[in-house]
């Protein structure tokens, strides 16, 4: 039987989710049975193939986000937001309380320590979004997984369940908004 | 409520839930008899010994054909009461979900997390997103009182506090202001400002908020995430806000 093929991604996130990811320790290697990674920072494959799971982790805040959200979307049969900021945004979102520029503003120019004070607008440097979202705001989303981070545990719930042709539910005592 | 009915002359009738038969005393609510009866009906906004308040609506079940809150509907005999049923706990659901993306619940940054009744909640009922786009609303944060915090951003207006500062603590240093989405928590002093009220840490007003919009200050993580409340329990388990209540209150008493 051919792997199942998972790409994932972190937008507007800490990669607190893919840390978790790899807690699972020796439990990846039985994993790494039926499964390979495409597009992933465990990979550094920069484009994303066909996929069969595509795993989000993170909220949208910038231009490339939602780039790589689409191509995640057009790529993948099944999309999962995993953690709190693809469901709802989370702590980066919490900038949606002030105007960009107010933003930019005191973390670049008004911030304690701050040298040479200026606002970055390299070409190279993603513009970013007025707001900060959750990614299914942007395109649609088949299952979520919560946590920050969600455990290896969850994870391991997650894709079992999709990997026995089930569909993903989350115990109790796996279901944690922290 | 409960010296009323002590009073009054004991009729024992009976209502059925979900197929179970279950005594109630006259004046008694449906949420009465069925938490006396272990039996849980979700609810937010509902304390006993409170006049009930009916906002919350997670409480909501249906008798025979028609659809009541339970917290302030009187039982009467004979009653035919379905409450955990898929139906309403999907209705459930989505109320949860519309707290949640209404207000400011980052669950991850708020000290109230794993002792939280509404994410309790919505554990309970299997949230696993907010499913309507988020409000982001911009709410007002009130840190003037030396040791007490109000943070609106996480308010459900489940008027709690009102209840208990009027109701337990005899003062009435909260209210609700505005209608529909303007609806807010205000405090009552010349100001409107948590300091220039009567509050004290004492109050039950103080500690009793089910979110983390009242905290008191200075306690920050003194019991680690893991091992809180409901990291620990279900909201289901009948009787624990007063665990809740009286492990939050012993170190000030």
């Amino acid at each position: 039987m051919s792997k199942i093929r998972i790409a994932t991604t972190s937008l507007a996130g800490c990669f607190g989710c893919h840390m978790s990811f790899l807690d699972m320790d020796e439990r990846l290697v039985a994993l790494l049975e039926h499964v390979e990674f495409n597009r992933s920072p465990f990979t550094d494959i920069k484009h994303c193939g066909p996929c069969d799971i595509g795993l989000i982790e993170g909220g949208v805040c910038n231009v490339e986000n939602v780039h790589v959200l689409r191509e995640f979307r057009e790529n993948c049969k099944i999309l999962i937001a995993v953690g709190a900021c693809a469901i709802n945004g989370g702590v980066p979102a919490m900038r949606n309380h002030f105007n960009l520029r107010e933003c930019l503003e005191e973390a670049y120019v008004n911030g304690v320590g701050v040298e040479n004070p200026q606002i970055p607008n390299d070409v190279e440097l993603p513009l970013l979004l007025d707001k900060v979202h959750p990614i299914h705001d942007v395109v649609r989303v088949d299952y979520y997984l919560p946590g920050c981070p969600p455990s290896p545990d969850a994870f391991l719930k997650i894709l079992g369940d999709l990997l026995a042709d089930k569909e993903p539910s989350l115990p109790h005592n796996l279901l944690h908004y922290d | 409520m409960s010296a009323d009915i002590k009073q009054s002359p004991i009729t024992k009738n009976t209502i059925t839930i979900d197929g179970q038969e279950i005594p109630f005393l006259a004046g008694q609510t449906i949420m009465d008899a069925a938490l006396a009866a272990g039996v849980y009906i979700p609810h937010l906004c509902h304390r006993q010994g409170f006049t009930p308040h009916g906002s919350c609506k997670l409480c909501v079940v249906d008798i025979a054909s028609r659809s009541a809150s339970a917290c302030t509907m009187p039982a009467v005999a004979g009653q035919q009461i379905s409450n955990n049923t898929p139906a309403l706990n999907e209705a459930r659901k989505t109320i949860t979900q519309m707290l949640f993306i209404e207000g400011n619940h980052i669950c991850p940054s708020c000290e109230k997390c794993g002792d939280c009744t509404l994410q309790a909640m919505a554990y309970h009922l299997g949230m696993l997103d907010g499913h309507f786009p988020q409000f982001f609303q911009r709410r007002e944060v009130d840190a003037s009182h030396p040791t007490v915090m109000l943070d609106r951003d996480r308010c459900i207006l489940c008027e709690l506090c009102v209840r208990a500062s009027r109701e337990v603590d005899g003062k009435n240093v909260f209210a609700i202001a505005g209608r529909g989405i303007n609806a807010h928590l205000v405090v009552n002093s010349a100001s409107g400002k948590l300091v220039d009220s009567d509050l004290e840490t004492s109050d039950m007003a103080a500690h009793i908020c089910p979110v983390g919009a009242i905290l008191i200050k200075e306690h920050g993580y003194e019991v680690p995430i893991g091992q809180r409340t409901f990291d620990l329990h279900q909201v289901s388990e009948i009787g624990l806000e007063k665990t809740i209540l009286t492990k939050v209150r012993q170190p000030d008493e």
